[in-house]
């Protein structure tokens, strides 16, 4: 037998997969109805009027890592609060000085990633 | 029954994709199984009632750990042939390494009926959700691990940038607030030009 | 089996509504924009042009689908139908009245965090796939925009959870009984006066809304002057639509989200209008916080790169982080739980 909880989520499943065959049957109707007729230059990637010259996929600016990571951080501590903000009365001060000093933690490395320019661009 | 069915349905389908995973040739595509993987994970949580873990590991890996593999192998020129040459060479370790892990699970599983008096020690979540129920605890009773995680992600954050930020030497920045406390008299010198005399420094004080 | 048969025309009932309302969230883009230029807009097909959208879908629909050389097949194709899957599977959760949720979970307001986190696969997938440098650029700074504003979404989150007390949708609708939450004046007990806690929350959740959907004037990823189409550059036909409906129906489910958090999800400003059922209230408001994203693209310029993130790292970011502070403090010490 399902748990209570899951029986909640069964609808959800079945919404998905209704979701999901709409989307498929959208784009495989096109593939249906329209003609494909490739042609060398109709498929060549797109360049302002020469051949490309070099594959795509290749080295990047080292922040969009640095900006991933960051990211992650802040995510995890979001995740942290989200326990906290539901059950503020219930853990009274002592729960809320123990999110202040993590979040104390946390804001020195904000201040640290500010200081040493981890957020510039230009 | 129906339980039983979806939990297979998940299990299965996280196994194949776990198996995808160190299969497929393509890293990229191994990081998309990688994400298939968690989400069946998800699902099994949800079917074990534990909804905020769910939605934690889609928000958390899904959304942010996942994303960062996928920057990594898109971007990074790794040369994945030169790495698969050194597959042999690494194999007895690799093997040994999976061996403890199976080991470590199997003795798991086999012990699992008497682990049953530690899920009595933790607070029965039948009237609280999910999130109430870690809330009630996570901040008080386990404030150190919690204080841990904290230091861990103050560690990651200098870690990274340390790693990551390089000097860029000569480039144009903004700077907002010298933008805006730029007051006229700094910029613009008004000078009075008699008619047909004109500056005698030509205009360019 | 007659339950699941049941959802699943539950769930055809609530998608079919959302396609029309991204169908004529595009024309009423057009109309407005045209309006606020000046201009007519399209008004040929169709009474006042009402037939445009579907006249546009039609064609997207008969055009041929090109994959390029270098493409990743299955990935190319696949990216848009993750998009589109995405923007409508948020839908599964959204209360459109006090009694009308298809699945009424207890971390609701967690699910669509996790479907909005997404977004950025179907894009940065896209880009990948395509093997166009512009594609790729473009979903680089995609995502890297996305997943700076999403930071301070949660924040925002929190904030307004710290008022409710609860990660169920309907319960934070219901916490607004006494006033919605961008015009609440929370006031402690003695107090003459309170103070609009959540006002500068609801600005920060708006402006990262149109980070988060890309929009103008954030709208970077498909700078035209600099990246062709951005991460879509290589894209046609069907696949194309399902990018562009998947960014609209994002559009209308942020618009949603800002009435649930902010404007009270489904209930009457008034308790004298009270008789008008919840989901027109809600569809008003959701249509009211749209018109906004309009008025905001024909309004404003582009935002250049450095002062888009900027804006997110450091001034949303500290500014809502203080504020989840200044909130919980202000709950917990003045004003006591909630009755």
């Amino acid at each position: 037998m399902l748990s209570d909880i899951a029986v909640q989520y069964l609808p959800i499943l079945v919404f998905l997969a209704v979701a999901l065959g709409v989307a498929l049957a959208a784009s495989g109707l096109s593939f249906v109805l329209a003609k494909q007729k490739p042609d060398p230059e109709k498929v060549s990637a797109y360049e302002c009027g020469f051949e490309a010259f070099s594959d795509a996929r290749r080295r990047f600016d080292v922040r969009f890592y640095l900006v991933a990571i960051l990211f992650i951080i802040f995510d995890l501590e979001v995740a942290f609060l989200f326990p906290w903000s539901v059950s503020l009365f219930e853990g009274g001060v002592a729960a809320f000085w123990s999110v202040m000093i993590f979040l104390g933690v946390l804001t020195i490395g904000f201040i640290y990633e500010w200081k040493k320019g981890a957020l510039e661009w230009e | 029954m129906p339980a039983t069915l979806i939990f297979y349905l998940f299990a299965t389908v996280l196994i194949l994709a776990a198996l995808m995973v160190i299969s497929a040739r393509n890293p990229v595509h191994a990081v998309l199984f990688l994400i298939l993987c968690f989400f069946n994970a998800a699902g099994l949580f949800v079917l074990q009632g534990a909804e905020f873990l769910a939605m934690l590991l889609v928000i958390v890996y899904v959304g942010a750990v996942a994303v960062l593999f996928l920057f990594v192998v898109m971007m990074l020129d790794i040369d994945f042939k030169q790495l698969r040459q050194g597959f042999v060479r690494y194999l007895p370790l690799g093997a040994l390494v999976g061996a403890v892990l199976l080991i470590e699970i199997g003795m798991m599983a086999v012990h699992w009926p008497t682990m049953a008096g530690a899920a009595a020690q933790t607070p029965a979540p039948a009237a609280l959700g999910n999130a109430e129920a870690i809330g009630a605890v996570l901040y008080t009773k386990y404030w150190l691990p919690f204080q841990v995680a904290g230091l861990v992600l103050l560690v990651a954050m200098v870690g990274a940038i340390c790693l990551t930020l390089r000097d860029r030497g000569q480039v144009v920045r903004q700077n907002v607030s010298v933008q805006m406390n730029r007051k006229r008299s700094d910029v613009i010198e008004i000078k009075k030009v008699p008619t047909g005399q004109g500056i005698s420094d030509g205009g360019m004080a | 089996m007659v339950q699941i048969v049941v959802y699943a025309l539950l769930a055809v009932a609530i998608i079919i509504p959302v396609l029309v309302g991204v169908a004529y969230l595009t024309y009423a883009e057009r109309r407005v924009l045209a309006a606020m230029q000046m201009r007519k807009g399209p008004n040929v097909v169709g009474p006042f042009g009402l037939l445009q959208p579907i006249a546009d879908g039609v064609k997207l629909l008969g055009k041929e689908t090109i994959i390029p050389a270098g493409a990743d097949m299955v990935l190319f194709i696949g990216a848009p139908i993750l998009t589109f899957f995405l923007a409508l599977s948020a839908w599964a959760v959204i209360p459109f009245d006090a009694k009308l949720v298809l699945a009424d979970i207890n971390v609701g307001i967690l699910y669509l965090f996790a479907i909005s986190s997404l977004g950025v696969y179907g894009i940065i997938i896209a880009g990948w796939a395509s093997n166009s440098k512009y594609s790729f650029l473009g979903s680089l700074r995609s995502a890297a925009q996305m997943v700076s504003y999403e930071v301070s979404i949660g924040l925002v989150m929190i904030t307004v959870l710290l008022c409710v007390g609860s990660l169920n949708l309907g319960k934070i609708i219901e916490a607004q009984r006494e006033g919605w939450f961008v015009f609440r004046l929370f006031a402690p007990d003695g107090w003459a006066v309170g103070v609009p806690l959540l006002f500068p929350m609801a600005v920060v959740f708006f402006i990262s809304a149109l980070a988060e959907t890309n929009r103008h004037p954030f709208d970077l990823p498909e700078g035209e002057s600099e990246l062709v189409g951005g991460f879509n550059t290589e894209y046609s036909s069907m696949s194309f639509a399902l990018f562009f409906l998947g960014e609209y129906a994002n559009m209308i489910l942020l618009s949603a989200m800002t009435s649930i958090l902010f404007l009270g999800g489904w209930l009457p400003p008034h308790d004298s209008v009270a008789f008008v059922p919840g989901f027109i209230w809600f569809a008003l408001k959701i249509a009211a916080v749209l018109f906004v994203f309009l008025w905001v693209r024909a309004a404003l310029p582009r935002y250049r790169y450095d002062q888009l993130m900027r804006i997110g790292w450091k001034f949303f970011l500290p500014v809502s982080l203080v504020w989840v502070v200044v909130v919980a403090a202000w709950q917990l010490f003045l004003m006591g739980p909630p009755a």
